[in-house]
Order: C-alpha cells, then structure tokens, then sequence
C-alpha cells in the first residue's frame, strides 16, 4: 500500500512536470509575428492597382503561413498604409510603422516614394543601429535605387528600367522588319530613362533602325492622344516603345486603332491592373509587353496560386514579384534563423533560389538587385493553348521569347556601404 | 507633300472635335456662370457622373437610351444641389458659393468611387459607331468623332434656338441681368435659377456621355478636364456662350497643332548658329520644345488673357 | 515745465489677449511632452507649419478678401529654394545655420509674390481668382517638366543634420526640429498678428469691404493688394523652410493645385472672420490626412460631406461657431443652452453612427470583401452580408432623423430667446 501510493506520488508528480513542460513549450519555441508594412496608393488615381497588390500579398503571407516557409513559429502579418502616390505621404507612413515596431517595409509603385523611404531608412538605421529597418521594393524601377542611390537596406525584385530595355532590344534586334522607331513616354524619370536606354541600347544593337521621333506627354494629364498618333503616322514608325502606364498607355492605344495605326507597341506595363479591361479588342496582336510573368508562361509553376486567387477575388495575381520577396524573406530568415532585419540582410545577399514561379533567380550581391528570367509577351486572343484570359477580357497573353537573366543583366556602378556583420 | 496635307487635314479634325468636346462641356459652365455668377467647381464632377451613369444604363439597355437618360438623371440631380444646398448659401456671399460646389466636388468623386470601385469602367462605343468614316489618304478619321462634333453642334443649335426663339429662353435672358424685375412681373425666377443650373449640369453630363467611352471612363477622370473647362470660360468671355466656343475651338486647335511643332528654343538659336550646351545658363527652360509644352498652353493663354483683356475674347461682364 | 508735457495714458490690462497668448505659448511648450509617441511628434510638427501657411493664406482671403487659388506655389517655391539652399550648405557652398534656413524660404516666397503678384493683383475679385488658378496650373505643370529644379517625380532631398552641433543641437531628433518649428510658428503668429494692427492690414480690409470707397480715402487698392499678396508670400515661404527641414524632402506635390485647394478648404472650415479660425483649420488639416486615413477608408468622403455641411450651416467657420457662443456666455446666457446642446448630440449620436455604419459597410463590400464580409466596425465584428446590420444601421438613421428634428426646433427655440435677450440688453446699455 505505501509502496503503491508512493509510486503514485512519484507518477503523479512526473505526469505533472512533464504536462507543464508540454505546456510551456510552445511558449519557449519562439511564436513570432513578423509585421511587414505595405506601403502603397489606395487612394487616389494608382488606387486599383494598390489594392490588387495589396491582396496579392495578404494573399502570399496566408500561404507561407500555412507552411511555416520562414521557420516553425514564424508567422507574418500585412499592416497596410496609404501613402497616396506621395513621397512625403510615405515618410508619415514610415513614422507609423515605425510607432508599431514594424521592421520589415514593402512598396512599389513610385520610384520618388521608394528613393524617400530609402533615404529615410539609411538615416534611421544610422540612427538607431538598434532598431535597423529593411525595405523590399517590389516595382518601383528606376535604376538610380540601384546605382547612385543603392542602399544595404533595400532589395528589389523588380527588373528596373534598363534591364527591361536590355533584353527588350535584344528581341527587337532580332526582328529585321523593325527599321523605324518612335519613343514617347511619360514627361517625369521614367518616362525620360525608357527613351534615353532605348536610343542608347538600339544604337548598339541596331545601328541601322532608326529613331523617327520622341514625345514626352505630362504625367495623367492628356486626355486626346489623336494628335500624337497622327505625329507618329507622320514619321512612318513601325514600332512604338513606350513606358507609359494606366491611362496613358490605355488612350494612346485606343487613339492608334481609330486611327489605324499599322504599328507593334512595345511596352513595360500592359498587364497592369486596369489596363487589360480597356485595352480589350483594340490592342490585339499589336500591344507587346516586357515582364516577368504573365498568365499563360509555360512551366507556369505559379499557376495553381494564381488560379486559386482569380477564384477567390476575381482579380489577377500579375505582380508575382511579390511571391518573389516574400519567398525569398522567409528563406532569409530560415538560413539567417533571426527576424533581425541586419542578419536578413546578410542572409540575402547573394541567395539564389532555382525553379522559382519564373525561373531562376539570384540577389545580386553588388547592388541588391534581382537577376531574372524575362518574358516578351504579345496581347492576343485567349483560346487552346492559352487558358487563361486576363481580367475576363476574352484576351490574354502569349509569350514571343524567353529570356534568361544573363540577358537582361545590366552593370553596376553601386558602392555599397555595408554595416558591421552582427 | 501628301504627308503633310494629310497630317495638317487630320489634325485640324482632331483639333476641332477636341474643341468641340470642350465647348460641350464648358457650355454649361458659361450658362450657369453668366445666370447665377456661381463658378460651379463641381461642373467636371457632374461629366464624370455623365459618363458613369451612361456606362450603367448602356450594360443594362443599350448606348443610345443612355444618351437620352443621363443627361436628365445628371440635370435632376443638379437640380437637387441647387435647391437644397446652393440656395441656401446664396445669401451667404460668392465665396461660399463657390466652396460649397468645391465641397460638392469631393463628394460626387467618392459617391461614384463607392458604387463602381475604384478602376475604370469598360464604357465602349457601340458598334455601330466604331471604325473609321473615311480616310485622308492613309489616315482613317473614327466615326465616332465626328459623331462627337455632331451632337456638339446639334446641342449649339438646340441651346442658341432655346434662348432667342422660345418664351422660356427670353425669361431666362431677362432674368440674367434684371432677376428682381423678372420676378416683379410675376415669373417665378428661384425655380428659373434652378432650371438653369440643372440645364448647365445636363450639358455637363451629355458631354460625360459622349466622352466617357472615347476616352477613359475612370474615377481621376474629373480631375483632367476640371482646369481646362475654367480656362475656355474665362478665356471666353464669363458670361458669353459665342465665347466659349470661340475658344474651346481655339485651345483644342492650337493645342494639336502645338503637338507637331518639336521646336524649342535651342533648335531657334541653332538656326541662328548659337550652340547651346546644357551648361547654358536657362538650359532647361529653352530645351523645352513646344510639343512638351503643348498641354500648359492653355494656361498660359489664361493668365495672358487675364492680364491684357480681362474681360476674355467676347465676354460681356467683367468681375 | 517737464511735468506739462506728460500726458496721461490709460490702458486697461486686456486680460483676455494675455490669456489667449500665453495658452498658446505653454500649448507648444508642453504638446510633445504630453503626446509624445513618434507618429505624434511628426503630426505636431507638421501642425506648426501649416498653421503658418493657413494662417498666411488668410491674410489674403480674409483680412483682404482676395480669393487665391495658387497659394501652394509660394509654400512650395519657398520649400525649394530652401532646400537647394540646406544642399548648398551640406557642400560647404556657403554657412547658414539650420534654424535661419526657414528665412530663405521666406525671401524665396516674398520674391516669387513679387513676381507674380504684379501680374494677379491687377484686377480683383473672381479675376483674381482665375489668375491664380491659371499661375498655380502653370508652375504645377512646369514642376515635372523641369527637373533640374524641381527634382522630377521623386523630387530634392536633404539631410538637415548639417555641420558640428551648437549647443549640443543637431536638429537630428524629431523632438528638437518640433521645437524649431514651434519657435517658428510663435514669432510668425505674433508678427502676422501684429500686421493686423498696423495700417496696412486695416487697410486691407478697407479694401475688402468697399474698394471704391478707400480709393476715394487716397489709397491705391492695387498697390494694397500687391503690398498684401507679397507679405502673405514671405510667411508662405517661411512655413515651406520649414517643411523642407521636417521632411527634408520637397517634389512637385507641394505646388501642386490640389495643396492649393486643401489650403483654401481647411483655412475656410477653420473661419476666415477670426485671426485664430486659421489656426484651428490647420489642426484639423493635419489631423484628417494623417490620422483619419488610416482609421477608415471613406475618410475623404466624411470630410467633403463635413465640408458641405459647415460651408451651409455656419459659413463663419469653426472660429465663428466658437465665438457665438462666447458671446452668447459673455451675456451669462449660456445656461439655458446646456440642455438644447445636450438633445442636439443625443439626437446626433444615432444618426451619425447609423450614417458612418452604412458608409463603412458599404465601402467594406466594395473594397474588401474578397477577404470576407466581416467588416471591423466600432471595435464589433459585423458581417455585411446578413441584413441585419443594414436594418440596424437604417433604423438608427431613420430614429436619428426624428429625434433631431426635434432637437434642433428646441435648441433654436433656445437660442433665439437668448440671442432677442442678448439684443435687448446691448440696446438698454445703449440707451
């Protein structure tokens, strides 16, 4: 009897120390939430696209939290702030992340907005070596956040300006029915950087097509493009390169099938959100597009995502640049084992991910800059081959060519300062 | 030769439809400003109800009913703000006036950003209307433009016949510059006040119809015509209608043809065998070229006129 | 002799003017110290700079009644010059201490009034209006075409940390560029305070209230208005100075005709007939954009319809409802107005939540609703896609209606009384 009830105790007492030790346990193993702060229009004329990337990437962090991708107990958590399109609007937003203890912040559409936060970001860290921040640029393109202005804070997953232009002209080298070109664009750096790499890069490749005429527009203000169509008729181009994006590009192409214009568009942005639906009927077989994914890529490893997506929301997932970051965020932390933006940071730079939802890719190290696989793609009807149709158009995209990343890789001229390794 | 002739013919076509669309549009302003001497700053939002409320009708019934039912939806509903919320600040001055349309701006642009979302809206030109009608040599003219320069027209006529032959219009004249008197003998001149501002929204709204699928049918879309359309009135003439298309033609002709001029000043002084180099003191005002500067000309034309003839080209009242 | 040529002076201790002055004073002094996280040090700061600018912006429509819808060029002109000044500076062009920076700025405003000034103040009057938009369309356009000045789409940076500290002051810290901006913003208030005093601000407002008449007293309403239009731009390119130290970034958005709108809306929903009415305005600016965006997405839609609603019931402004009822307290009868008050917010509440709650469901369907129905609404989880929450949400409205009808004949029935006794006591006083 003593002896049982002893053995009792003794049981009793281990099931207990070791229920709480359970019990504690996954209070021990890390539960961390990782917030990110997306920082993007939504408001105002960039609105709709704003929101599509913002569910695209509410969308991206549910899956990774369901596969634990960063690490057991490692979640992430979307806080989204409207920064309006405004570079100033964004340092506010900034301000409050940064209240929150939010070190992770994302943004694409605007390169004056990223070249601000880059900036506020370098003084902050500087500032406050402590409580360090890293920046994931997902679209904004100019190329300076990369060269003069590159950052150890900031990595982008977007090909910028001159890499599109790069492996653009490398496929309209190859095309020998191409011999007069008419660039216009957008009147702010975008529009100005397209037209100056594609004279530089055709004048390489192509010494003999020739440039017949350049425009530059004001930014969303034109409403009547007739005008500039009947100039570009004048001149005889056969090819249009142009960088605009959202009405610009969506009028400018209305305008040249009225007129009957016989000319290809060779563009950067012509899956944007709300471009497809305008364009519909009058851009097809003549809208080309430069990018690194579109809907009906073979080896479309991102497919199923894509389509449980357009289920859920009725809305194209285009920006997989944004899978891209955050696939490549969650291997960081994996192999860095810390959410401490520093040693995420060293952990990827220079990380390579093979087979990814276009290719593969690698961080450059130099810059922080993505190599990647590139699509020329050309609008076309949807139908056989070509499942899927882009914001319930009827029409979608065909990919012309592939384009591995030593294609559009450009040089460098960054000199990074690097923090001490933690 | 042929190039050019075609180029030019083209382009004055452009230039007069585009005209054409902004006098529609600022016609309604003029009416409202010469009746009531309210700058309406709601006038383009009232286009861009036009044109959102066309889109709906035309995917429920068809384009050309919409053309009929916009318009008046539009007009009812300035009607409404007009005698619910404009006349009750008509006491308070001008300048309230004019905010309280400024207000109303920014609350017909969120109404119409709740119902239909954020993006642009797919408002296509029906069938009938797409293509081209003829061709200048190799360059095709849309039909719809010249749709769009007919029922700018026709609304000129209608507008013009309204005031001179019919017994309403003389009303409306008489009580644009003697309302007490008009209302002495016996008319009732509040609601004439608000047949008018509701007419001028009408006009507005017709415009939204016929441009909203021409171009882009999208929520910033009041934000591009809102300036332009102050422009053409004061350029006009406040309080003349002949103003207005006078120069609604003009800034739609000079603007297109400004497009296809790629001087600027450094080409002028190259002529004149003067170098310019971006070390050049002023470098980046004189590289601009006029085809850059073509969307500000009207602008420009703006503060000129307002400095030399205030009182615009017809205008028969200056404030 | 001496004592014949003393004169007697009297000047009674304006208590109310000391009271108002030193408020203000301890109210800079003490706001970062009492809200003092970091988001709420950036919305303080940024107060003290518009609260010049509205304030500036009144001198032009309200003490002189020129409306102008351009003033965003002389901030945003100002904030450039001083700007490529603080680069200037960083590149050993030249010195200037940081805290002086905001006084290039207002040379900058001042000049750039001159120039422009001489072309709008010709003619007055919704001329002048026109005029302004037309200058403001102009230089708003001509920002993205000219990059070398203007800094393109992503505009001009700087870091204002320039040159070895003085006094252990960096100006890094947010909190010691808060107390630059409220020094700033104390010696403007009081110098635009003072031009109220002087002959020349009264007689702007001659000008404003019959120019035909001060023409007849000898002045040239012209050159008044010109006088006007650039002492306005001086204080214009002071707040600019300032928001360039602040964000130490400036791009094309701060000339923009939008910036010029939201100045004239704000500066007018504070009220135009108070010197104070700006002040107010420039609060609520600040507030609405920076905190209101992020607690709801419809918050430009509350904000036009607010702006509606204060342009018809109370044009005065802010300011002016403030000071009604000041008055109607001076004459003691203030306390046969707390329960009419009491009724009007009780009838208020319902119909505001059932307004907000369907606007919010509404904009929650419209945007979000790929992520669920559950709308997050007062702090309740609301599913938008049963009935009941509309149902709720119009009955309150429709309860609201009722009850504020009646409120709002019972506070008017009050307040009519107070306003004929009011009347009757300044005429027996009179008497």
């Amino acid at each position: 009897m003593q002896r049982t009830l002893g053995a009792l105790a003794r049981g009793s007492a281990l099931a207990v120390t070791l229920g709480l030790t359970v019990a504690v346990m996954p209070l021990a193993a890390s539960a961390e939430v990782v917030k990110i702060a997306f920082v993007d229009p939504l408001s105002g004329i960039l609105a709709n696209v704003g929101q599509n990337q913002l569910k695209s990437l509410q969308f991206t962090v549910e899956k990774i939290n369901a596969s634990h991708a960063a690490g057991p107990g490692i979640t992430f958590e979307v806080v989204p702030f409207d920064n309006k399109a405004s570079p100033q609007e964004s340092l506010n937003a900034l301000k409050a992340a940064q209240d929150q203890g939010i070190r992770y912040v994302t943004q694409g559409n605007g390169s004056g907005a990223a070249g601000a936060i880059i900036d506020a970001i370098n003084k902050f860290n500087e500032r406050n070596p402590d409580k360090t921040m890293l920046f994931l640029n997902y679209a904004a393109v100019d190329p300076d956040l990369t060269n003069s202005k590159c950052s150890f804070w900031h990595f982008r997953f977007d090909a910028d300006t001159s890499m599109k232009m790069e492996g653009l002209t490398t496929f309209m080298a190859k095309d020998p029915k191409i011999k007069k070109v008419y660039i216009i664009g957008q009147n702010y750096a975008h529009g100005v950087q397209v037209a100056k790499y594609a004279k530089e890069l055709l004048a390489r490749k192509r010494p003999d097509i020739q440039i017949v005429g350049e425009d530059l527009t004001p930014l969303a203000q034109t409403k009547d493009f007739a005008p500039y169509v009947a100039k570009i008729k004048a001149s005889g181009a056969d090819t249009i390169i142009t960088g605009n994006w959202g009405a610009d590009l969506t009028l400018l192409i209305k305008a040249a099938k009225e007129a009957g214009l016989d000319a290809n568009f060779y563009t950067y942005y012509a899956g944007v959100t709300g471009t497809p639906t305008v364009m519909g009927a009058s851009g097809a077989e003549k809208v080309k597009m430069i990018a690194y994914w579109h809907q009906n890529v073979d080896q479309n490893a991102f497919e199923p995502t894509y389509v449980e997506f357009k289920k859920r929301y009725n809305d194209e997932f285009y920006a997989t640049a944004v899978w891209t970051e955050m696939q490549f965020l969650s291997d960081s932390i994996k192999k860095a084992g810390s959410t401490d933006p520093t040693k995420v940071a060293f952990a990827m730079e220079g990380m390579e991910e093979k087979g990814t939802a276009a290719g593969d890719m690698t961080m450059r190290k130099t810059d922080h800059q993505l190599q990647m696989t590139l699509y020329i793609a050309t609008w076309t009807k949807a139908g056989g081959k070509l499942k899927y149709d882009v914001e319930n158009t009827g029409y979608t995209f065909r990919t012309d060519a592939v384009l591995d990343p030593y294609v559009s890789s450009t040089p460098t001229s960054c000199q990074m300062k690097r923090p001490a390794a933690t | 030769m042929e190039r050019a002739l075609e180029f030019f013919v083209i382009s004055l076509l452009n230039g007069v439809s585009y005209g054409l669309l902004l006098f529609m549009l600022s016609s309604g302003l003029t009416l409202i400003f010469s009746m009531m001497g309210v700058l309406n700053f709601a006038h383009a939002s009232f286009y861009m109800m036009g044109a959102y409320v066309a889109y709906q009708i035309s995917v429920w019934v068809g384009f050309w009913p919409a053309l009929l039912i916009a318009p008046l939806v539009v007009g009812a509903a300035g009607a409404l703000f007009e005698r619910y919320a404009l006349r009750r600040v008509h006491r308070f001055g001008h300048v309230p006036e004019l905010l309280v349309t400024f207000g109303l701006s920014y609350c017909i642009s969120e109404f119409v950003q709740l119902i239909w979302g954020r993006a642009p809206v797919d408002y296509r030109i029906p069938a009938v209307l797409d293509g081209p009608l003829f061709t200048v040599y190799s360059s095709a003219f849309p039909t719809y433009r010249v749709f769009m320069m007919g029922v700018a027209v026709l609304m000129l006529i209608a507008v013009w016949l309204l005031f001179t032959r019919t017994r309403v219009g003389l009303v409306i004249q008489g009580a644009l510059s003697h309302p007490e008197m008009v209302e002495a003998l016996g008319h009732d001149v509040p609601k004439v006040f608000m047949m008018v501002f509701g007419g001028g929204c009408a006009l507005a709204g017709l415009a939204g119809v016929i441009g909203g699928n021409a171009f882009v049918t999208e929520p910033g879309m009041a934000l591009t015509v809102g300036s332009i359309i102050f422009v053409v009135v004061v350029v006009g003439g406040m309080g003349s209608l002949a103003g207005a298309f006078v120069a609604s033609l003009l800034i739609g002709i000079v603007q297109t043809f400004a497009i296809a001029l790629d001087y600027s000043f450094v080409t002028l002084f190259a002529r004149a065998g003067v170098v310019l180099t971006p070390d050049s003191f002023g470098y980046p005002f004189l590289k601009l070229t006029i085809a850059q500067v073509a969307p500000i000309l009207p602008y420009l034309l703006l503060v000129l006129i307002l400095i030399f003839r205030p009182r615009g080209l017809l205008g028969k009242r200056e404030d | 002799m001496a004592a014949s040529h003393r004169t007697l002076r009297f000047a009674p201790l304006d208590l109310g003017q000391w009271a108002a002055w030193s408020a203000f004073v301890i109210a800079l002094i003490v706001a970062p110290l009492v809200f003092h996280s970091s988001l709420a040090l950036t919305v303080l700061t940024q107060m003290g700079t518009i609260i010049i600018v509205c304030l500036s912006y009144n001198m032009l429509l309200g003490q002189a009644g020129m409306l102008s819808f351009g003033h965003a060029v002389y901030v945003g002109l100002g904030a450039f010059i001083a700007i490529h000044t603080m680069n200037a500076v960083t590149h050993g062009a030249f010195w200037m201490p940081t805290a002086l920076i905001p006084l290039v700025g207002g040379f900058a405003g001042a000049f750039f009034a001159v120039l422009f000034g001489y072309v709008t103040t010709k003619k007055s009057g919704t001329t002048f209006a026109m005029i302004t938009l037309g200058i403001g369309e102009l230089v708003a356009s001509s920002s993205l075409m000219l990059p070398e000045f203007f800094g393109g789409e992503a505009g001009i940076t700087t870091d204002r940390v320039i040159g070895k500290p003085v006094f252990g002051i960096t100006f890094g810290p947010q909190i010691q560029v808060y107390y630059l901006i409220a020094v700033w913003c104390l010696v403007c208030t009081a110098a635009m305070y003072a031009y109220t005093r002087t002959p020349l601000g009264r007689m702007a407002n001659a000008v404003r209230d019959n120019p035909e008449r001060a023409e007849f007293v000898g002045y040239n309403t012209q050159r008044v208005r010109y006088l006007v239009v650039i002492i306005a731009g001086f204080f214009a390119g002071i707040a600019g100075g300032l928001a360039a130290i602040n964000f130490e970034i400036v791009s094309s958005e701060n000339v923009s005709t939008v910036r010029s709108g939201a100045y004239l809306l704000f500066t007018f929903l504070g009220g135009v007939g108070f010197f104070f009415g700006p002040i107010i305005g420039a609060v609520i600016f600040v507030l609405s954009f920076v905190m209101l965006s992020e607690i709801t997405k419809a918050w430009l839609l509350y904000l036009g319809i607010f702006f509606l609603l204060m342009v018809m019931y109370a044009p005065g402004g802010i300011a002016s409802l403030i000071m009604i009822n000041l008055r109607v307290a001076k004459y003691g009868k203030f306390g046969r107005l707390w329960t009419p008050y009491l009724a009007v917010i009780v009838a208020g509440i319902p119909l505001f939540l059932g307004i907000a709650a369907m606007i919010e469901m509404i904009y929650h369907y419209q945007l979000d609703s790929a992520n669920g129905t559950v709308a997050p609404l007062f702090g309740l989880a609301v599913d938008t896609a049963t009935p009941t929450p509309w149902i709720v949400a119009v009955v309150l409205v429709a309860i609201g209606c009722v009850l504020m009808r009646h409120a709002s004949r019972f506070f008017k029935r009050h307040w009519d009384a107070a306003q004929a006794e009011i009347q009757s006591a300044i005429e027996r006083s009179h008497a």
